[in-house]
């Protein structure tokens, strides 16, 4: 698997993602800077990563979502490359068109860093393969702006059209607002475009990959994408 | 010339901030405020004195990045 991380100004989560990506897929990823205006030939997969873009000046994601490389990210998305979009890469991913809605301020007002319950809401995406349908996996949480919202329209669309692949639960998998810890529409954690080739969500899989983390959660998001990408070949 | 362009969020979109600053003017005793919503204003200073020129720019700055038009609407002044 040849991915690609792409590096704005304020990102500080783009090491972690490196570390994930090189531990699961065996090979390093290459660090795009924001300023380039093309992606390494051959990358199948793009990651926008967490952070803090441009110090969320004016809104999360408004300015890295205008950076010269995020035409080629977007031509990468149109010729159906994989694009994953991470926390503030999910901000950036909405702001940049290539996913309907935005991230709003969290509904109790509250930066949220800890773990969170995810159901899986399907298993045959190249970005949820590494799971079973209805699983229920831990991975943290840190943004103060990931409660999804969207028109009426679209949320019906994506329901609709299965495209809510991560939802905020219950440790057991129910679905309960008081785990819907930052009040985002119908508890929308992560979401795919119409296509299915870009997935953004808030929570961070890439750091529940390892023992030493304390879970291994969020390896299987990443192993899939990799047997999604060998089995393309 | 000088222009104004405010932004503000549509409405039926929930505003988190608005509620704790309603909920704060409440608190101090603030009396008679309904409800508030917050938004943003942007003070641009523009080179050239075409007026439409500079209405169209600024509409385009709105559009392109001032304001993310899925949640938020904008007004353009220009004001001299």
């Amino acid at each position: 698997m040849k991915s690609a991380v792409v590096v704005f100004p304020g990102i500080n989560r783009e090491r972690d993602m490196a570390r994930a990506l090189t531990l699961i897929s065996g090979s390093a990823p290459a660090m795009v800077w924001h300023a380039e205006t093309a992606l390494p030939a051959g990358t199948d997969l793009v990651v926008i990563p967490g952070g803090f873009s441009y110090g969320d000046y004016l809104r999360c994601g408004a300015i890295a979502a205008r950076a010269p490389i995020m035409d080629a990210v977007r031509a990468h998305a149109d010729k159906g490359g994989l694009v994953l979009a991470i926390c503030n890469g999910f901000q950036i991913a909405c702001e940049a068109g290539l996913l309907p809605g935005v991230l709003m301020r969290n509904a109790r007002l509250k930066f949220i860093c800890r773990d969170v319950f995810l159901r899986v809401e399907r298993s045959d995406t190249a970005f949820s393969r590494g799971y079973n349908a209805g699983q229920v996996i831990r991975v943290p949480v840190a943004h103060g702006e990931g409660n999804y919202v969207a028109d009426a329209d679209t949320i019906a669309r994506l329901e609709a059209e299965g495209r809510v692949l991560y939802r905020y639960v219950s440790p057991d998998g129910a679905l309960d607002p008081a785990w819907n810890l930052n009040g985002s529409t119908n508890a929308i954690a992560g979401i795919l475009n119409a296509r299915g080739n870009v997935l953004g969500m808030m929570p961070h899989p890439e750091n529940h990959v390892e023992p030493v983390m304390g879970c291994t959660d969020g390896r299987g998001l990443f192993a899939g994408l990799v047997a999604h990408l060998a089995q393309a070949a | 010339m000088k222009a104004r362009v405010t932004v503000t969020l549509k409405s039926g979109i929930l505003d988190p901030q608005g509620k704790a600053i309603e909920g704060a003017l409440k608190s101090l005793g603030v009396e008679g405020v309904a409800s508030v919503r917050q938004g943003k204003v942007f003070d641009i200073e523009l080179a050239g004195t075409d007026r439409a020129k500079a209405e169209a720019a600024l509409k385009a700055a709105a559009d392109k990045l001032l304001a993310n038009t899925v949640i938020e609407n904008y007004r353009v002044e220009v004001t001299g």
